[in-house]
């Protein structure tokens, strides 16, 4: 009960008023930016990291005010799918099938407040989930040499398309871009500057913050700029929502809803390449084969909003577990919170969970507690959140371009950082155009550095063996699976996406 | 044709990184693998990658109308401008041109904007300087 004492004390951590507040905070403004089409999870961390970096805050406060508007963001992304039918952020997407025909029917409220329960169902057994398995991850993470933390970050990049993915050529270059990024600068190992034009700026390479803000928030203005889309979606008339408690018959007829749902959810956090977005998915077909006897779903089944809440809640605990135990995360979002854990010079990975135990359970700690907050301040307070759908783009992304410029200006005062990020901007807005994803330029331009180092470091140790990579049973298992995952989307990808078009698309 | 103009570009890309990676100058320090040879395998994967794209295109995507792209470019350049403008004329004046100028082009009336710019300018200064103590440009006037 080893796990049980470390919790503890991650309560002990997390329970000063300081976090409280801050985690308070972070699940309002989570809660907010999930809300609102255009920032999600991804950009709302991305934009606030480099805040968080320049007020100083030690690294557990920041942690805790980060996966706050992580969490609060996967709550947050409910509301404009079910009152809208546009979804606030891409896993919430599942959530428009059976959310927007109930708040048609009248019951917006109840399904705001049944996705928040469903929410918080999915979350709350996803955090124990995180608090049992990734102890048990570190312990095999701690066999890992330099040749199996090679294969792993291969297999991360192999994987991160995901099994849905349309164009495998394309996550491949994103990644290889991203790769190409980090190795800009000094060397590590023999101290000579690499494709640096003799640029001063370029010596220490290009910073992961101005990347990340740059291809996430600057680029979302370009986009709401390329479809002059200046007026928000919503307008009072719609924003009606009755009560918000939903009737105790609902919330039994939904239970095995969201408990089934739950355990998918998770899984799909954990593995490699899947996310919340799938997470929803899966949940949300598989219920429908449970359950859809009647043929309610797609017409506004309670079942059918509690399921991929919590699933895309369950995804969003899972995805921390890989991220946390072997610093190699399994989504977007993740992806952006272990770029906060690099900028607060922490490197996750199985010897955080021994050198720095606070850090870990203070942060799970605060999960829970963020958690029970979400649901309070979800269920009672929804109609504030509401309100947020009211504000139009056209004065919000001037802002948010804003904020993205004031944090990066003040990680390092330069002009030069500030041009660099609107290149990324420009750069992001083309290849969202392209399909190119995104997320695989983050993962290389984060974890670029740390491959190349064990790479090197497992040649020096066979002083140049190239066949050193595949020689361990567990090094092997590692690039099977890569390769597996690389091929697989390859083979049944097609068959997925005709699955998830008729999901979208027909009933 | 979208995807096979970005393929070629890709191409050379690879290109480029291999020609400037094989100048990179190696120091007296020496391990077994060397700092070229990270930066050959990626671009042997971006090679291969942009390959694809020339081979099996996929639909092109829509690109806006000429005077929308010219309006993204002018707003990227606006950035830029805004990033060279902040240590010169300080945070909250450029802030306020630069936030009007983009809420003007994401459909507000013009005097609105300028109400707008100003309001985000001075919204920003207050709660991330006077309340949070970030550090932001100061101009000759000291905001």
């Amino acid at each position: 009960m080893d796990v049980l004492s470390s919790l503890g004390d991650g309560f002990v951590v997390a329970f000063t008023l300081q976090n409280l507040l801050l985690a308070l905070l972070g699940c309002f403004l989570g809660t907010v930016m999930g809300a609102l089409p255009g920032l999600g999870p991804s950009n709302g961390v991305a934009i606030l990291i480099p805040l968080a970096f320049t007020l100083g805050l030690p690294a557990t406060p920041a942690l805790i005010l980060l996966t706050s508007v992580y969490y609060g963001a996967m709550y947050g992304g409910r509301i404009s799918s079910i009152l809208l039918n546009i979804p606030g952020d891409e896993p919430a997407m599942m959530t428009t099938l059976d959310g927007y025909p109930m708040a048609k029917k009248g019951m917006a409220g109840e399904a705001l407040a049944l996705s928040g329960i469903a929410s918080f169902v999915g979350s709350f057994f996803a955090t124990w989930g995180l608090v049992l398995l990734a102890p048990q991850l570190v312990k095999v993470a701690l066999l890992f040499g330099p040749a199996e933390y090679f294969a792993l970050f291969t297999l991360a990049f192999a994987t991160l398309g995901g099994i849905a993915s349309r164009n495998q050529a394309k996550a491949a270059f994103a990644a290889a871009l991203g790769l190409g990024i980090a190795t800009i600068g000094v060397d590590g190992q023999t101290g000579v500057p690499r494709f640096a034009f003799g640029e001063v700026h370029l010596y220490d390479g290009i910073d992961f913050l101005v990347a990340i803000v740059g291809l996430f928030a600057v680029s979302e203005v370009f986009v709401f700029l390329e479809r002059h889309h200046g007026n928000a979606d919503a307008d009072s008339s719609k924003m009606t929502i009755g009560r918000v408690t939903p009737p105790l018959s609902m919330l039994k007829k939904t239970t095995g809803a969201m408990s089934r749902s739950t355990v998918i959810g998770f899984i799909a956090g954990v593995l490699p390449g899947a996310g919340a977005s799938l997470g929803s998915f899966l949940a949300y077909s598989l219920e429908k084969k449970v359950s859809d006897k009647d043929g309610t779903f797609g017409k506004g089944d309670p079942r059918g909003v509690a399921a991929p809440e919590a699933g895309n809640n369950a995804a969003a605990g899972g995805a921390l577990v890989p991220m946390l135990a072997l610093g190699v995360p399994g989504s977007g979002t993740t992806a952006v919170l272990l770029a906060m854990l690099l900028a607060l010079n922490i490197t996750p990975g199985p010897l955080l969970f021994q050198q720095n135990p606070d850090v870990v359970w203070g942060l799970i700690a605060a999960l829970f507690i963020g958690n029970v907050m979400l649901l309070l301040m979800n269920i009672p307070m929804v109609s504030l959140f509401v309100r947020v759908l009211l504000i139009p783009p056209k004065y919000l992304m001037p802002a948010v371009a804003m904020i993205s410029f004031v944090g990066i200006y003040g990680i390092s005062g330069s002009t030069f950082d500030l041009m660099v990020m609107v290149g990324f901007g420009v750069l992001g807005w083309v290849l969202r155009k392209l399909d190119v994803p995104l997320v695989p330029i983050i993962l290389g331009v984060l974890l670029g550095d740390q491959m190349e180092k064990n790479l090197r470091r497992a040649m020096t140790i066979s002083d140049g063996d190239w066949t050193t990579l595949f020689a361990s049973p567990l090094s092997i298992a590692l690039w099977a699976f890569a390769i597996l995952g690389f091929v697989a989307p390859i083979v049944f990808g097609r068959f997925f996406r005709m699955k998830k078009r008729e999901e979208d698309v027909g009933d | 044709m979208s995807d096979r103009i970005f393929g070629v570009i890709g191409l050379l890309l690879s290109a480029f990184y291999v020609w400037q990676a094989t100048l990179i100058q190696e120091s007296f320090i020496q391990d077994p693998v060397g700092p070229k040879a990270f930066p050959v395998l990626i671009a042997i994967v971006l090679a291969a990658a942009s390959f694809v794209f020339v081979l099996r295109p996929d639909p092109a995507p829509q690109w806006p109308a000429a005077g929308r792209l010219f309006e993204i470019a002018v707003s990227a350049a606006l950035m830029i401008a805004y990033a060279l403008a902040l240590p010169e004329a300080g945070f909250v004046a450029s802030t306020a041109v630069a936030a009007a100028f983009l809420s003007w082009r994401l459909g507000t009336h013009p005097l609105a904007a300028v109400i707008a710019g100003i309001a985000i300018a001075i919204g920003i200064y207050v709660v991330f300087h006077l309340i949070l103590g970030l550090s932001l440009a100061e101009g000759p006037w000291g905001f």
